[in-house]
């Protein structure tokens, strides 16, 4: 009736090892001391018994050298544990620099999924094994957290910012997809799968389930509908800056200061524009905030992403099309 | 002799009108009608966990809706933190031997002392009428935007509970710090003081500092909720996680008001029973100041999937781990008293070593948790609930039982059966252990918490948890069973049934409504077995 009870979850991706060899350690370390306190409590406790109320215990009332040992000894290992744990948690949160992008919104109480090449899906999530996946996204309500254990990830959905989590499948399969983070009445419904494929079964599955256009033709069509093109021309001369080549440089700010023009920059300016005005222009540009759904603004984003030099735009649409590139290998 | 004992002149025979209870300025009193709210909320709380784990024994939500699911886990939560954890060992058995062990007649502030446990009362009952009028359902964390915007429950309601308890924590931490400076026996120096008195005082540090963040965070939260001042929540302005930055400040130190003084309690409970000295004395003492100081510098750990950024989690997870250290000294000073003691397993030290015991797996559970490349998988699992269910039932409330069998025959003037005692102690370990262990299993495979329905390959692990409940409520029960038993049927205890040192052991059980005869004088550190000649009581 019952299933039977493994001690560890399924392994999906690289990264996964690396975690599971740190969890490993520390519940060695653990146990070690674990069993090493339990041993000395049982045997003193037992050695030194007595039912004499009247009996006294030898006068002793410690000694530097123990507290020292018992103190430096335990540090010492956190901090091999510390340092270790810090260079597994750097990995987790630094993408390499070739991805497949994916942007994804938590509402309650689902998941949506949106590739480039406009593919949508609910609480299901497509990937090819082998190329590493990076996932930006947002909540579109209240706190999410998007959770694969089998990638050993997760990361909150803030809504309001990007978070992003990244993961280079290597092992073919459907893996469970949960929302970590509560959220609500069907809190524990807000889960799903992701199906690591085989390159080519993914080429297949992504042809076959087009959507209308890609995500950077809904982007560039809203781009027109809404007029942000009036404005945003792309030799410059326009009431607001060019947008070529503008994702992954940086601005200076009419407030003074810097930032970098990413994926959280470019959602602020669309919803908040006020926030960071690029020097040299007049804050004339209405807020979005409220006339957008997320995945309308994620397509706003990848469209201006897309408006990179051409030969970059050309390299980033052969990845978005999963052609010809090799599947990169980050570790 | 024995005889004698129940004619004499006790703080519970110098009067009998319900008034002379509700207004009195006696901290044994006190201490006594906390003992009374507290079990009631303890008995509420563990009602909630029961009907949790009942759900939970099947994958299917099933034998309640998951509205009331939410509602469940949210109240058991709530009701544990704020109205058992944080209360029970400095409100109940603080109240009732702190004064005695310093040689006091009483508490610094004795109208305050009795002042905080009415706004702790009204504050309970807030709480209580928010969950008989629909309950709340956002986690005892309260976290926004969900509670300030989507949920339609009772969350400004419960929240004013939380508001109004905060004072009364606040008090009594003024209360005791006072007390420990001012009115401590003649004799009685710093370095002579119990361990528990240590405890206190650094819980008392917390408590004063710590619990206004919780106060001003719970009232911004209701100034969103009810006036869209745009705080917290995206939509109005604010920001989300500034809330959990706010909510943590407080409720990590809060972890160490929970378990700093059944702490002192343990060291308490070992020196009487292995009949020396706390070994490392100094060390135990500063270790309780370490945590009260470097537990304010950590509230970051639980927010490593928060989007913080990476380097300000390297900051917090360091220091995560120094803080661990002074808990660490405290496990193996323990440790070390038993060394060349004599020691006496009677019913408190049962309770003390069973504490030993599962603190040790929830401090080291806590590594994992501290640790950046796991606890991003660990984070909201079954594994978190685990660790902090060790560190706060198997930690903070078997501390507060191995107190309460302790001075319970100075307290009641009565024996509990020492049999059913050990058997109680036995019976809740085992069942703790169960109950909690294959959560850290659940965890690790990836079940998250706060889930109402669960994929069916998590059962079996969750039936053991479930059974393991029903086993530890047995043991709770039959705790409550053979306590009350004893205050009819009870042995005598006489005024030092355990031939302990301290001033609490020195008058009578149950003590004078004025605690001493004469202001007794200290001349000997705390613990000294050897050198003292035992009376027999």
């Amino acid at each position: 009736m019952f299933p039977g009870i493994s001690l560890f979850p399924e392994r999906a991706s690289a990264l996964a090892a690396d975690v599971d060899h740190l969890y490993y350690f520390i519940t060695g370390v653990s146990a070690f001391f674990a069993l090493v306190v339990t041993i000395f409590v049982i045997y003193f406790a037992v050695k030194y018994r007595t039912s004499d109320p009247m009996a006294v215990g030898a006068r002793i009332h410690g000694s530097i050298g123990l507290e020292l040992a018992w103190s430096i000894v335990p540090f010492l290992i956190t901090m091999v544990i510390f340092v270790w744990s810090a260079n597994v948690y750097f990995d987790i949160y630094r993408p390499p620099d070739q991805t497949l992008e994916i942007y994804a919104t938590g509402k309650r109480w689902m998941w949506k999924f949106q590739h480039l090449g406009g593919q949508n899906e609910i609480n299901e999530l497509h990937v090819p094994m082998g190329r590493p996946v990076k996932i930006t996204f947002t909540s579109e309500d209240v706190l999410h957290s998007m959770f694969f254990p089998a990638f050993r990830i997760k990361a909150d959905a803030i809504p309001g910012r990007y978070s992003s989590i990244w993961f280079t499948a290597n092992r073919l399969g459907q893996f469970h997809l949960f929302c970590a983070e509560y959220c609500g009445t069907r809190h524990s419904g807000m889960v799903g799968s992701v199906f690591v494929m085989e390159p080519a079964a993914y080429q297949a599955w992504l042809t076959g389930s087009v959507g209308g256009g890609t995500l950077t033709s809904r982007g560039e069509r809203l781009f027109g509908d809404l007029a942000c093109n009036t404005c945003h021309v792309s030799d410059g001369s326009g009431r607001g800056p060019s947008l070529a080549n503008k994702f992954g440089s940086s601005e200076q700010l009419a407030s003074g200061g810097r930032v970098a023009v990413d994926e959280a920059y470019l959602r602020e300016s669309i919803l908040l524009p006020q926030a960071k005005v690029v020097a040299g222009y007049q804050p004339l540009m209405p807020t979005f905030q409220g006339l957008l759904s997320e995945e309308n603004v994620m397509a706003l984003v990848e469209y201006v992403k897309s408006l990179r030099a051409s030969s970059e735009a050309g390299s980033r649409s052969e990845a978005a099309a999963t052609t010809g590139t090799t599947p990169q290998e980050n570790r | 002799m024995a005889t004698t004992i129940a004619r004499r002149v006790t703080y519970l025979n110098n009067e009998h009108t319900l008034a002379s209870w509700l207004l009195t300025k006696d901290h044994k009193r006190i201490g006594i009608l906390y003992l009374i709210v507290v079990t009631t909320a303890f008995f509420l709380g563990g009602l909630f966990a029961t009907l949790v784990r009942l759900e939970l024994a099947t994958p299917a939500g099933d034998y309640v809706s998951a509205e009331t699911y939410n509602k469940l886990f949210t109240m058991h939560g709530v009701t544990m933190v704020f109205f058992v954890l944080i209360p029970a060992v400095p409100a109940i058995l603080g109240n009732f031997v702190l004064p005695l062990m310093l040689g006091a007649k009483d508490v610094a502030f004795p109208k305050i002392n009795l002042l905080s446990w009415y706004v702790f009362v009204i504050g309970f009952l807030f709480t209580v009428y928010a969950m008989v009028t629909g309950g709340v359902d956002t986690g005892w964390t309260f976290y926004t935007p969900y509670s300030s915007r989507a949920s339609n429950t009772n969350v400004v309601m419960t929240g004013i509970g939380v508001f109004i308890t905060g004072f009364s924590s606040i008090l009594t931490g003024l209360n005791f710090m006072v007390t420990i400076h001012r009115m401590r026996a003649p004799g009685l120096t710093w370095f002579r003081l119990p361990l528990f008195v240590w405890a206190l005082y650094a819980t008392s540090f917390v408590q004063i500092l710590g619990t206004p963040v919780i106060a001003i965070t719970v009232l911004a939260l209701a100034v969103e909720r009810g006036l869209h001042f745009g705080i917290f929540d995206p939509a109005l302005g604010g920001d989300p996680v500034l809330f959990q930055h706010m909510f943590w400040f407080y409720s990590h130190p809060a972890v160490y008001i929970m378990i700093l003084p059944p702490m002192g309690a343990i060291s308490e409970v070992i020196a009487t029973f292995s009949r020396k000295s706390i070994f490392g004395y100094s060390f135990v003492a500063f270790s309780s100041l370490a945590i009260a100081i470097f537990g304010f510098l950590v509230w970051a750990h639980h927010m490593f999937v928060s989007g913080i950024s990476v380097y300000s989690a390297l900051v917090f997870s360091f220091l995560t781990y120094a803080v661990a250290i002074p808990s660490a000294i405290k496990v193996f000073n323990w440790t070390a008293t038993l060394y060349r003691g004599a020691v006496w397993l009677k019913a408190p030290m049962m309770w003390a070593l069973s504490f030993i015991g599962l603190f040790l797996i929830g401090g080291l559970t806590g590594i994992f948790t501290a640790s950046l490349g796991i606890d991003v998988h660990l984070h909201d699992t079954y594994f978190v609930v685990a660790h902090f269910h060790f560190i706060m039932v198997g930690g903070a409330i078997m501390g507060y039982f191995a107190g309460l069998h302790y001075w319970w025959p100075k307290i009641t003037g009565r024996m509990y059966s020492d049999i059913w005692a050990k058997v109680a102690a036995i019976i809740v370990f085992c069942g703790f252990n169960l109950t909690f262990g294959p959560q850290f299993i659940l965890g690790y495979l990836g079940m998250p918490r706060r889930y109402w329905a669960y994929p069916p390959e998590f059962q079996t692990l969750n039936v053991l948890s479930s059974a393991g409940a029903s086993i530890l409520a047995v043991g709770y029960i039959l705790v409550g069973i053979y306590m009350v038993a004893s205050l009819f049927k009870g042995e005598i205890a006489g005024d030092n049934p355990w031939h302990a040192t301290g001033l609490e052991w020195t008058t009578q059980s149950p003590p004078l409504p004025h605690n001493f005869e004469v202001q007794p004088v200290v001349t000997e550190e705390a613990y000294e077995y050897v050198a003292r000649e035992v009376k027999v009581g």
